[in-house]
């Protein structure tokens, strides 16, 4: 009889040739897809190919987004995006998405990811790849250089920590809050680079784009991925995207019965209240009613945590019938342009604007200072961003909160930062 | 070869590192602005040969390798710190930066002038006397290091190989 494996040990075991593996060992692992975007990718990866001599192993296992610099402000970005549509030609990666929206909302949009994949990003918020059951971690340009020269990236076999959410979470409470209470509970560093494995009643309950929302701040719990076992919700949200669904296997990936995880956290879904982090990280979090009064210059829905339909949904829910506070800015970036096209076709755009928000285009914007948004010195933000980081979003001595689209939706309303179910029916 | 020491605390994040509104431009103009927002003084006074020592996590965040390049181009010689950021740390070593656990790096003084012995595991400080326990890189990594990370280690890899094809 073969010994139980955790999901994230059976997703290597397979990447790696393996039967089995165990938490520690170092091995090989075949890379199914290698993700990049403009600011860590061609420009970075293009000098040392060169270098090397090499090629791409497989532009067909390859993706690019240029979202970092999208649009162009000035001729540095200019300069960067042209220089990634050249090198997608002339490396022949078909699978290029020029500002299309954030690379880890359009990876799933676009149906790359299925469950069972091994996959890397030249992106930290890569472990967003996990909520479709694929093991997807970040790394830097020069580990990205290798993948892409030899197809293989090298690995210590995770622990698997469970975080299991018991219960259901109750109205105005959301994924957002799930993650920054894992945040506040475990630390910064709580994932110690294992991979996470989010499960129970609650997480169960999320639609696809939540558990994008958990498995993208695994990040922040400094794991190197975080994982939701796929199911029939993950089986319809890729068949929308047009994933055959012949190649969706879901119940190969769970958990073996008796597999040992080396840590269990146990969290109380119907508790949970809605949190908000304070600067300067988002471990630094607390219930949103312990901010009450913070006052806010400008509200930030935006990123690949938090500007994806549902999270849309959320700020239009709180905004119907009601207008931005004066004073305050609210800043909304869809996520992607796929996002942009279903929040105008349902109305969610026209709610957005009536109340006074200001539409930017689809990209990381803001969130790491990049694109429009930035913070002046002092200025206090509320942002359904993942960081909170000094300096992160302009100038260092600008404040940046972080809540779920419901709580910054009702903090730009309020002028300051307020339980969000307070402004739901 | 004693060293100076810069001193900071836990969650040392990548965007004090490399600052993202300085991303575009060349790494020579974002070290100028790395850890600022922590330590104005670092980046203007930092020399060739200096020590970061760290508490916990350090290098939390993003992917961004010019975290690892801003701290190469100042010149910083290792980072010594309590532990890692994952991807960090990885980072470090393909960039050829030399980073090491070291659990005790909360006792190092400000004003500590330390020698490292990559071989032993122990930093000493020249000044007090007092000595520190880190964990050696595994010799494999610790090549990759002396090579000046990843990419100049395959290519000296690759020139011995066409070598040994050449001469056999």
């Amino acid at each position: 009889m073969p010994q139980p494996m955790t999901l994230a040990e059976k997703l290597v075991a397979r990447a790696a040739g393996r039967e089995a593996v165990r938490p520690g060992e170092i091995v090989t692992a075949t890379v199914d897809l290698a993700m990049m975007h403009d600011s860590g990718g061609p420009r970075r990866v293009a000098p040392m190919l060169a270098r090397l001599g090499a090629t791409v192993w497989d532009p067909e296992r390859v993706v690019l987004v240029s979202d970092h610099y999208v649009p162009a402000v000035d001729t540095e970005s200019a300069g960067i995006l042209d220089l990634t549509r050249k090198w997608a030609k002339s490396a022949g990666i078909a699978r290029f998405h020029d500002m299309q929206g954030i690379c880890h909302v359009v990876l799933p949009e676009r149906g790359h990811l299925r469950p069972g994949m091994f996959a890397v990003g030249g992106d930290s918020h890569s472990p967003t790849g996990g909520a479709f059951g694929a093991y997807m971690f970040g790394v830097g340009a020069t580990e990205m250089c290798g993948v892409l020269v030899t197809g293989e990236i090298w690995l210590r076999v995770p622990e698997t920590i469970l975080l299991e959410w018991q219960g259901r979470l109750g109205r105005g409470v959301v994924a957002k809050d799930m993650i920054l209470a894992m945040c506040a509970k475990l630390g910064m560093d709580g994932g110690r680079y294992q991979a996470i494995h989010y499960a129970g009643e609650a997480v169960a309950a999320l639609p696809m784009p939540e558990r994008m929302t958990l498995c993208n701040m695994a990040a922040e719990l400094g794991a190197q991925t975080g994982l939701v076992a796929p199911d029939a919700t993950t089986r319809e949200f890729l068949v929308a995207a047009g994933v055959p669904e012949s190649g969706i296997e879901t119940a190969r990936w769970q958990n073996d019965f008796g597999a040992a995880a080396a840590e269990r956290h146990v969290f109380d879904a119907a508790a949970l209240a809605p949190m908000v982090a304070a600067p300067h990280s988002p471990a630094n979090s607390g219930p949103a009613a312990e901010q009450r009064g913070v006052r806010v210059d400008q509200a930030y829905i935006g990123a690949c945590t938090g500007a994806k339909l549902v999270d849309l949904h959320m700020a239009a829910e709180v905004l119907k019938g009601r207008r931005v506070a004066p004073d305050v800015r609210l800043l909304v970036a869809p996520a992607s342009t796929r996002t942009t096209a279903a929040a105008a076709a349902d109305g969610t755009l026209a709610t957005l604007t009536e109340a006074g928000a200001i539409l930017l285009p689809s990209g990381c914007g803001a969130c790491a200072g990049y694109g429009a948004g930035v913070l002046a010195e002092n200025e206090v933000c509320i942002a359904s961003t993942a960081r909170n980081f000094k300096g992160r979003m302009g100038a260092s001595s600008a404040k940046v909160y972080l809540g779920s689209p419901y709580t910054v939706a009702a903090a730009a309303v309020a002028g300051a930062i307020r339980d969000p179910r307070e402004f739901l029916p | 070869m004693t060293r100076r020491v810069w001193i900071f605390g836990d969650d040392i994040d990548t965007d004090v590192l490399a600052p993202g509104i300085y991303m575009k431009g060349p790494i020579a103009e974002l070290a100028k602005h790395c850890l600022e927002t922590v330590d104005q003084r670092f980046a203007p006074n930092a020399r060739p040969g200096d020590i970061v020592v760290a508490g916990r996590n350090f290098g939390m965040g993003s992917s961004r390798e010019q975290a690892v390049m801003a701290l190469r181009e100042l010149g910083i010689a290792a980072v010594l710190a309590k532990s890692f950021a994952g991807i960090f740390y990885r980072n470090a070593i393909n960039l050829g930066l030399l980073v090491l656990i070291c659990p005790e790096a909360g006792r190092i003084a400000p004003g500590a002038s330390l020698t490292i012995d990559t071989a032993s595991g122990w930093a000493t400080d020249a000044k007090s006397g007092e000595t520190f326990a880190f964990e050696p890189l595994p010799p494999h990594l610790m090549a990759i290091v002396a090579d000046g990370g990843l990419l100049p280690h395959l290519e000296k890899r690759l020139r011995s190989t066409r070598h040994a094809e050449k001469t056999t």
